[in-house]
């Protein structure tokens, strides 16, 4: 073989190693970079996150509830779940509940470009958090997932305020049921 | 019989032996002794994947007097969890396989058919993902060849390369020959762990795959494959037909590619196929069989540099081959830097004397009086373990009573365990250590 242990050996001799007897645990980059991540979390006085497993952080739930706009008073959760490759790939974020929002379906997929399309590896969760905070104060009618909610607001923003308050009530909009997610505050 | 075989032998490696008992320009210093020509005898080489690349390597390295040889096919089959098997299609470039071998697992035919053709090699078969080995079974091999298509399979293979480095033993430093192909194009690599570039460094050559908004998907298709999508992400989400998407499943193809085909009419779009829909859900890359012959020999040339020294391998200088023939042919080699703040191979784990009766709370403390630290704010993890975060503040609270709790016995850190710590005051940096007990 090469004489490549000799150029380990000197590459090392700086840097002064010593090792020890043990099984190995290192920590993976996936959990580094979410460490980090949430280190650098603004969540402000309208979010908060769960934690089901603290020892897992790849797998959380992110509470919402807005304190203004058309959502004002409901309470919405999305699990957020970062897999080995984060942050290569984007985090896989759904709501839980079944809400009446034209980026959000019934399944909770989310339409948000940053979490699918123009995700890049220097982005990171405050991004996420706060593009989904923007959806509850301007859902956007040109991006649509739940269509009718989109033709909905585009054409009465009042009526579409006044059917998102009877889907957050748990009533049903053109007979489908949605989730009751208000607060009692 | 033996001294027949032997003497068939001698002819068989005689202008392989000549080339490496050949004192040129590149290999003055070489050991060209009897002695040294045996080595590659000895040489136990592992070859990860058995497909269209794993067929030409191991039928290569057989035929360039590699005598000991495994090889793993973990298969991409994710959903159903089993190895690979043989594919009809598989067949047109995968030349160890014949149509009696379809169903069968990839690794297990090839290496029969080249120790059947190829005579005095050992090739021993691994049917099963690569993660499911610990470092102990890498650590018997003196190389590792590459022939994937997944990306993080090899990000795998490279940090348990990178991390098995030991400097108490010479033996850890495994040369890792990544060879890859799509289409008409292909790379070669290698990757000597800690001192070149590995293959995290270098992840930012991999274009992602172009990612169509979910939004177009649902209101608005203009091509067959956002149709083949919507049915794939969307449809079967709502419909749930069957429990779980297996995409080798025709009955689970073809329901995708019926709803597909219903939503494409529906909006005027021509071009939905069975073929295509498979192609779109599966994610497939055509393989072209010249390309893939192409990339292997040049994987299993550097192996052979790498064994024997007979002339200077890829690697300390230029370390990346790239081969192009979509327009003609197209070749170059360079050097890629390594990048300091690799993930897997940067800023490498620092020692860190700890005492094991230590609480995790004077652990913290003693960072922040370190002269080298000064962390006043310190979050702290191991692997799959949240020692103490201070934010955010659910994970703040149900991590505080770690902090009374001692590093071994309330937490069950021990030597070599890797703790990871962060601080608001230091954004870009995050400290790794590597214990040690006082």
């Amino acid at each position: 073989m090469l004489k490549i242990w000799s150029m380990k050996s000197a590459q090392q001799k700086a840097e002064n190693a010593d090792g020890a007897a043990g099984k190995k645990k290192k920590v993976t980059p996936a959990q580094l970079r979410v460490q980090k991540d949430l280190s650098e979390l603004s969540l402000g006085s309208t979010m908060k996150t769960v934690f089901p497993d603290p020892d897992d952080i790849l797998n959380f739930v992110l509470e919402i509830t807005p304190d203004e706009g058309i959502y004002h008073g409901g309470l919405f959760t999305f699990t957020f779940t970062m897999g080995p490759n984060y942050p290569h790939e984007p985090p896989k974020v759904r709501c839980q509940q079944k809400i009446y929002h034209p980026n959000i379906d019934l399944e909770g997929k989310v339409c948000l470009n940053i979490l699918r399309e123009d995700w890049k590896p220097v982005l990171n969760l405050n991004a996420v958090i706060v593009g989904l905070q923007f959806l509850f104060l301007e859902p956007n009618a040109s991006d649509p997932l739940n269509k009718e909610a989109a033709d909905d607001l585009r054409s009465s923003r009042e009526n579409f305020r006044r059917n998102v308050r009877i889907a957050m009530g748990g009533g049903s909009i053109r007979g489908v049921t949605y989730d009751r997610v208000l607060t009692t505050r | 019989m033996a001294a027949a075989a032997t003497e068939s032998g001698v002819s068989r490696w005689q202008y392989l032996d000549h080339i490496r008992r050949t004192r040129g320009p590149f290999n003055q210093d070489s050991d060209v002794s009897e002695e040294a020509l045996a080595t590659l005898d000895k040489t136990k080489i592992l070859v990860i994947g058995a497909g269209g690349l794993g067929c030409e390597i191991l039928k290569n390295l057989a035929l360039s007097g590699f005598k000991d040889i495994h090889v793993i096919d973990m298969g991409t089959n994710s959903y159903a969890l089993a190895p690979d098997t043989i594919d009809i299609s598989n067949l047109n470039r995968q030349f160890l396989f014949r149509k009696d071998d379809v169903g069968k697992f990839k690794a297990e035919v090839a290496a029969k058919f080249v120790e059947k053709r190829v005579q005095g090699v050992k090739i021993t078969p691994h049917n099963c993902r690569i993660q499911e080995f610990d470092e102990d079974f890498y650590m018997q091999f003196q190389m590792v060849v590459c022939g994937l298509d997944s990306i993080e399979a090899r990000r795998w293979i490279n940090a348990t390369l990178v991390n098995m480095v030991d400097m108490e033993n010479q033996d850890s430093l495994k040369p890792l020959i990544d060879g890859g192909t799509e289409g008409f194009k292909g790379q070669t690599r290698v990757v000597f762990p800690t001192l070149t570039p590995c293959i995290e460094c270098q992840l930012d050559l991999y274009t992602p795959r172009a990612a169509v908004p979910l939004c177009t998907l649902a209101t608005i298709p203009r091509q067959p494959e956002h149709c083949i999508e919507w049915a794939h992400i969307i449809a079967w989400d709502q419909e749930k037909p069957f429990p779980s998407l297996d995409k080798d499943d025709p009955e689970h193809i073809t329901w995708l590619y019926r709803k597909a085909l219903a939503r494409a009419q529906e909006f005027g779009i021509t071009g939905v196929t069975y073929s295509l829909t498979q192609g779109v859900v599966k994610n497939i890359i055509p393989a072209i069989a010249s390309t893939n012959a192409i990339i292997a020999a040049s994987c299993c040339n550097e192996a052979l540099k790498i064994a024997t020294t007979a002339a200077p391998s890829l690697g300390f200088e230029e370390s990346y081959m790239m081969y192009s023939g979509d327009d003609s042919i197209y070749t170059n080699t360079f050097k890629y830097e390594k990048k300091e703040d690799c993930a897997v191979c940067g800023e490498v784990a620092k020692p860190l004397e700890v005492n094991p009766n230590w609480t995790l709370r004077e652990l913290l403390d003693s960072f922040s009086t370190k002269a080298d630290l000064q962390l006043k704010k310190p979050s702290i993890r191991a692997e799959g373990k949240t020692l103490y975060m201070q934010f955010p503040p659910s994970i703040e609270e149900q991590t505080r009573s770690n902090l009374d709790k001692t590093l071994k016995e309330g937490l069950g850190l021990d030597v070599n365990h890797e703790v990871a710590v962060t601080d608001p005051a230091f954004p870009a940096l995050t400290f790794r250590f590597i214990l040690r007990f006082a």
